[in-house]
């Protein structure tokens, strides 16, 4: 580890991982449901969701871009996989569709951002209003429901003892973890960021690597529909609307910057982690989801805050 | 390009803008011509005049965020801002039974909002898209909480005016527009605060460094801009006399919409507060014509979000051409 990065992991950690532990005491002094075994796998699975969308926004905040389109994405895959599952009664052509759809829409956000040259928050915030207007046509407002008892499988079941979206996360998080850290892909990311005319002067693809990024937050998006549908056993053209910002919040306190390109993986899985414990713990408070959406929206702000006072620094 | 036009260009920045502008109401012309061959319903008077009062309340959520567009910025709080301030300002009214009370505390909540906005985009140096962003899902949060899923409704008539008043056969959500966009116009063509504010999305550091107080003018645009959707805020409430959670959720989008129709460039610098009434207008007459023509209100979002995508890459293209 270079000296750059211990000091990076020596600034942040005690960061993000001191309000996860400060979230968990808050919690386990109010709430007696905290700590129980069932609580805390309940926690994990719950946020698995979340972390196979925080993954790929890590990557995609790294390179200073955004993905305001990841929820309503999210929420019309799950909607295309419902209908597909429903008509054919095949799993492999159901997930396919999701996936499509989720790269789909990386794809138009990729050729957005960097052909077209569009601010990323405001090309996304397009085709956010895109995914969403092609869920409510395809479903007319309505739920789809009548989804076949094996989808439901993927997120109650388990592998070895361990619950599968447990293991389809883990999964994700090495590959995004190989993908970052162990790639050239992943060091143009890094420089994507904070050196992007170095990039363009070593002759890279500086488009081609952004394409790649957006493309891979569709493909996640795409899984994490997979879990979504199998969680809620229907789909809803309003289900996932939001999780975006769910997502940028547990990047945001996983100590990412919003410019400059230093991102930090394992600070976004903490990240979810107290977002996870947040909105659970609020839950077994019995704090309404209105109160959750406006606590996240504190806890970025204040993550915000802290990331432009160590930059004043 | 001549050093006369250097001179001209970024003090009223007007020249480019006229002739941007009168291809705009040439669009606009051309879809009135359009939806009144394809609808019977749209020459109406019933149908021009409900265009027009949808353009002001649009205009209205829009131009202060025009401001903000022109610095460089964004805000994305609007819609939720409008949804928090229709709520107090409505529960306000019930309590107090004063319309000039919750007149007063709808502007005064988007201001404050606004306020905070400004202030984190300044003092804490947050990017304007995000901190306003964490700011919208804050805002939801808080109308949704404090409402749980109540509706307030029946305003006295007084307040009503403001939403569903003539004068003089003309919608009073009309005389509003045209207040504001004369005092938006002269503010930002003829005074000194609205040039520093093009001057400093045109450049922010060559802006400092020519003395324009650059947090202060900031924390003023994302103030009015708040006020602003505090503004229409009332007139929605006024119209439709009832306020629920979800009044303000998907005004941001088409807010955005119509000033980035309205040709104000998202890189800051140049546009104007015209410019965004007539892609307020051009926006409106989109979707009352999709209504008239009896298409799903579903398409409305995909319609919107595509619109937006196509302004920003024409005004991306031409920042690219005079580059």
């Amino acid at each position: 580890m270079s000296e750059a990065a211990a000091m990076t992991v020596i600034t942040r950690v005690p960061g993000v991982a001191f309000a996860l532990m400060l979230l968990c005491t808050v919690f386990a002094l109010t709430s007696a449901g905290f700590v129980t075994p069932t609580n805390v796998a309940n926690i994990l699975v719950q946020s698995t969701i979340l972390l196979l969308l925080a993954l790929p926004m890590t990557l995609i905040i790294m390179t200073e871009g955004l993905d305001l389109s990841m929820g309503a994405v999210l929420t019309f895959a799950s909607i295309s996989l419902a209908i597909v599952v429903i008509s054919t009664g095949s799993f492999a052509l159901a997930l396919l569709a999701a996936v499509a759809v989720g790269l789909c829409f990386g794809f138009a956000n990729g050729i957005l951002v960097s052909i077209l040259d569009i601010p990323p928050f405001i090309a996304t915030l397009g085709t956010l209003g895109i995914a969403q207007g092609l869920s409510l046509l395809a479903t007319d407002g309505q739920s789809v429901v009548g989804i076949p008892r094996s989808i439901d499988r993927i997120y109650s079941g388990a592998l070895a003892g361990i619950p599968l979206p447990i293991v389809i996360a883990t999964l994700a998080y090495g590959a995004t973890h190989v993908l970052l850290y162990h790639t050239r892909f992943g060091a143009y990311i890094s420089a994507l960021g904070g050196n992007r005319e170095a990039l363009k002067i070593a002759g890279i693809s500086v488009r081609g690597t952004l394409i790649l990024v957006y493309l891979f937050g569709g493909l996640m998006a795409g899984f994490a529909a997979l879990l979504m549908t199998a969680r809620l056993n229907s789909a809803h053209p309003t289900a996932g609307i939001g999780m975006e910002f769910d997502a940028i919040a547990a990047v945001a306190v996983g100590g990412t910057s919003f410019e400059h390109g230093n991102g930090w993986l394992f600070g976004t899985l903490l990240g979810v982690l107290a977002v996870g414990v947040l909105r659970n713990g609020l839950n077994l408070l019995a704090v309404p989801s209105s109160a959750q959406v406006a606590s996240i929206g504190a806890l970025v702000i204040i993550a915000l805050f802290i990331d432009g006072l160590r930059r004043g620094q | 390009m001549s050093a006369s036009d250097v001179l001209v260009q970024p003090r009223f920045a007007l020249s480019s803008n006229l002739k941007q502008g009168l291809y705009r109401i040439l669009a606009a012309a051309l879809l009135c011509v359009v939806l009144s061959r394809l609808s019977g319903a749209f020459m109406t008077q019933a149908n021009i005049l409900n265009v027009l009062r949808q353009t002001a309340l649009l205009f209205l959520m829009a131009s202060g965020l025009t401001l903000v567009i022109l610095t460089a910025g964004l805000d994305l709080s609007v819609g939720a801002n409008i949804g928090l301030s229709a709520c107090l300002a409505a529960s306000v009214i019930k309590m107090s039974d004063s319309a000039l009370l919750g007149t007063a505390t709808g502007i005064g909540c988007g201001m404050l909002v606004g306020l905070a906005n400004g202030v984190l985009v300044t003092a804490l140096r947050i990017p304007s898209f995000i901190a306003t962003y964490g700011m919208m899902w804050m805002l939801t949060g808080i109308t949704y909480f404090y409402m749980a899923g109540e509706t307030i409704h029946g305003f006295p008539p007084a307040f009503r005016q403001l939403g569903i008043g003539y004068w003089l056969g003309i919608p009073m959500p009309i005389y509003v527009m045209l207040l504001f966009l004369t005092i938006g116009t002269f503010f930002a063509q003829r005074t000194v605060w609205g040039q520093e504010v093009y001057a400093i999305g045109a450049n922010p550091v060559a802006a400092r460094l020519s003395g324009v107080p650059v947090p202060s003018r900031l924390v003023l645009v994302y103030t009015v801009s708040g006020a602003m959707a505090g503004l229409a805020s009332l007139i929605i409430l006024a119209r439709i006399n009832s306020a629920q959670g979800d009044i303000g959720e998907d005004l941001t989008l088409p807010a955005i919409a119509a000033v980035l129709v309205g040709g104000t460039s998202l890189f800051g610098g140049s546009g104007t507060v015209i410019g965004t009434l007539i892609g307020a207008l051009i926006l409106t007459l989109v979707l009352n014509g999709m209504n008239l023509l009896q298409i799903n209100a579903s398409w409305q979002p995909l319609v919107t979000g595509v619109i937006v995508l196509l302004a920003v890459w024409i005004s991306t293209r031409t920042r690219q051409t005079n580059e």
